[in-house]
């Protein structure tokens, strides 16, 4: 009797512990953009490997960035690349590089409240850079008639509104308009959070397009998904080939079809070259560490992330994220090899 | 205020030690110690709050040492950062919201103390006190979707009073400083009301009856007899309204426009401390531009340290006037 118990304990401890070792909880934070379709991942994932479970935290890039480096999780996230001076810190602080691998694309279309105008407005680079800089007071500006013949813009002041909280929101829009503006770049520069020329904050997406909403004769920008799902119309904007082009899924895709892509994933596609493309573009990001000690994990964050470009990606319109293009998915499974 | 009841339960000295195991088993001592520890608990979570505060903002302090309060720019591209348009927005937002929610509320508390039928009173209180408990962010989207256009609806009314003083003159776009201090005005007049009520309920009776006895009339007797006896008290709500509309973070950051720029005018934008740290603290990336946020924490903490010193003392040099 004594032995048979035995002999159970020590199977019953023998099975415990093989599904223990193969029980794997993967911790990573990261940017809030991108969240709703990493929170899908994540569960469809966790059906189809069901001992992996992926916690993610939406804490903001910058908060991404910080606990990846510090250790605290897996990996992160950032709606905008790592600059070489955070890319060092990760090297000197965790001892090996840090990996980038775009997930999906976003973008951030001009929004705006204009009384008696119905019409959607065509709007160039250098207006856009115009209006934020306060260089650009007036709707019925040359800058911004030229490039809407047949509406009539009015002679009122533009209430100029802006992100108030840190955001990649922000960085992008800033990024475009850096690219397109010689002014903008020197004086205001790109970042999460900058230095406003002009404009009234709101915070978040809806603090924005509530107060554009509210307020007669203002412009905004908010992320294309947020416009999409709330039924906002939009501005269409002029391209580096010329054209008016209407931010959309497709258009999206295309931007960063465009862009040539470097061996690190570290690109800027707003403003790409190409046909039909949505300049005010971006990728947004995994930050994965090149070792990953244990071999567990290690092997279920390359298990994800091999779903993740392929099944994944089919599932990333149903949530207006625009997918990525198969020449970066193809360049992004042979990346995954680099994590050791 | 009540004389306190002398019973001293002074035992026969047998020896220390075992006046103390008494005291001890009596629980006094271990009341005193309990409550005590409570304190000090209090005490070392404040002094650890600094300190963090404290060493966390290093690179920014040593960068930028005491200019950081006077610097007017806040440049996070450029690595400028300057706290003084944030302090001056806390200011100045909190001091109207003081304007307006001080009378309004005292008034109200008076009324229902005093003056209104006990049913009515204790009706009113409860749904005061209800209103109290709504989450600020509420107070934020009232704001942004009520207070915003109605206030953009009565702006001309406001501006043919008012608009000789530069305070209201400027194009007004709907979210401004004016705009938050009326928010934070509805928000904290619920803690004055509740607070001053309670005070003045608890003037003792004696005094009324002491002033009407003398031919006071009932407002007579509010006004001259009863207001000066809980004055203390309301004063002390109105620190703790104070303090919460400092330290207001979630419904001034939807509507005061978030500009980090010094206007004279109410109506045009402004930001907070607490505002701005809300705002830029999730994706601030680098040891400057964070240390820059988390010492502006400490500067709300000393802020807050300072302008309550000096309502105190304000405090208290009144009283000695009222007491001569």
């Amino acid at each position: 009797m004594t032995r048979r118990l035995a002999v159970l304990t020590v199977l019953l401890t023998m099975v415990a512990s093989v599904a223990c070792a193969q029980k794997v909880l993967i911790n990573a934070a990261g940017a809030t953009f991108p969240y709703p379709m990493y929170s899908k991942w994540f569960e469809e994932f966790r059906k189809k490997f069901p001992s992996t479970t992926i916690n993610y935290a939406s804490i903001g890039s910058g908060g991404g960035i910080a606990q990846v480096t510090a250790g605290t999780v897996d990996f992160g996230a950032s709606d905008g690349p790592m600059t070489d001076m955070q890319m060092k810190e990760f090297q000197d602080k965790r001892g090996s590089a840090i990996l980038h691998f775009p997930t999906v694309l976003g973008a951030v279309v001009p929004t705006y409240n204009i009384p008696g105008v119905a019409a959607s407005l065509n709007f160039t680079g250098e207006a856009l850079a115009g209006i934020y800089l306060g260089k650009i007071t007036k709707w019925n500006d040359p800058e911004l008639t030229k490039a809407n013949p047949g509406v009539k813009l009015p002679a009122n002041n533009i209430v100029v509104v802006h992100r108030s909280d840190g955001s990649g929101t922000t960085y992008v829009w800033a990024d475009y308009l850096s690219k397109v503006s010689k002014e903008w770049e020197t004086r205001v520069g790109k970042s999460t959070s900058v230095k406003w020329p002009v404009g009234l904050g709101g915070k978040g997406n809806e603090g924005v397009s509530g107060s554009v909403q509210q307020t007669a004769n203002s412009i905004g920008y908010v992320e294309l998904i947020y416009a999409i799902q709330n039924k906002m119309s939009y501005g269409k904007v002029k391209d580096a080939a010329g054209e008016f082009v209407q931010a959309s899924l497709a258009s999206v895709t295309a931007a960063a079809a465009g862009a040539s892509m470097p061996d690190d994933f570290r690109v800027s596609i707003t403003n790409a070259p190409g046909k039909g493309v949505y300049p005010i573009s971006s990728f947004t990001w995994l930050l994965i560490p090149s070792k990953i000690q244990d071999p567990v994990k290690k092997k279920a964050i390359k298990d994800f992330l091999n779903w993740m470009l392929t099944d994944g990606q089919k599932m990333t319109p149903a949530l207006d994220y625009a997918p990525l293009p198969q020449a970066v998915v193809t360049k992004e499974l042979k990346a995954i090899d680099k994590i050791q | 205020m009540a004389a306190p009841s002398t019973t001293a339960f002074n035992a026969r000295p047998s020896g220390r030690a075992s006046a103390f195991w008494k005291r001890l088993r009596s629980g006094d001592e271990i009341a005193y110690l309990i409550t005590l520890t409570c304190a000090l608990t209090i005490l070392a979570i404040t002094a650890l709050l600094v300190i963090e505060l404290y060493r966390n903002s290093a690179v920014p302090r040593e960068k930028f040492g005491w200019s950081f309060l006077t610097a007017t720019s806040w440049d996070p591209v450029a690595g400028e950062f300057g706290a003084l348009p944030f302090i001056y927005g806390t200011v100045v937002t909190s001091a109207v919201a003081l304007i307006i929610a001080i009378p309004l509320g005292v008034g109200a508390a008076i009324f229902l103390a005093e003056l209104a039928p006990a049913g009515i009173s204790n009706a009113l209180t409860f749904l005061i006190e209800l209103l109290a408990a709504v989450p600020s962010v509420i107070f934020g989207l009232l704001g942004i979707f009520v207070l915003v256009p109605a206030l953009l609806a009565i702006e001309p009314a406001i501006r043919a009073v008012l608009g000789w003083t530069p305070l209201f003159s400027g194009p007004f776009y709907g979210v401004s400083m004016f705009s938050a201090s009326v928010v934070l005005a509805v928000m904290i007049i619920p803690f004055i009301i509740s607070i001053s009520r309670e005070v003045i309920l608890a003037v003792p009776v004696e005094q009324r009856e002491g002033a009407l006895a003398l031919g006071a009339t009932k407002w007579e007797t509010t006004w001259n007899v009863v207001l000066p006896f809980a004055r203390k008290g309301i004063m002390g709500s109105i620190f703790l309204a104070l303090a919460r509309s400092l330290g207001e973070t979630m419904a001034v950051t939807m509507v005061i426009g978030n500009d980090p720029a010094i206007h004279s005018s109410l109506f045009a934008p402004g930001y907070s401390i607490a505002a701005v740290i809300a705002n830029e603290f999730a994706e601030a990336t680098g040891d400057l531009y964070q240390g820059a946020l988390i010492e502006l924490g400490l500067v709300l903490f000393g802020l807050t340290i300072v302008i309550n010193g000096l309502a105190r003392l304000l405090v208290l040099s009144t009283t000695k006037k009222g007491a001569a």
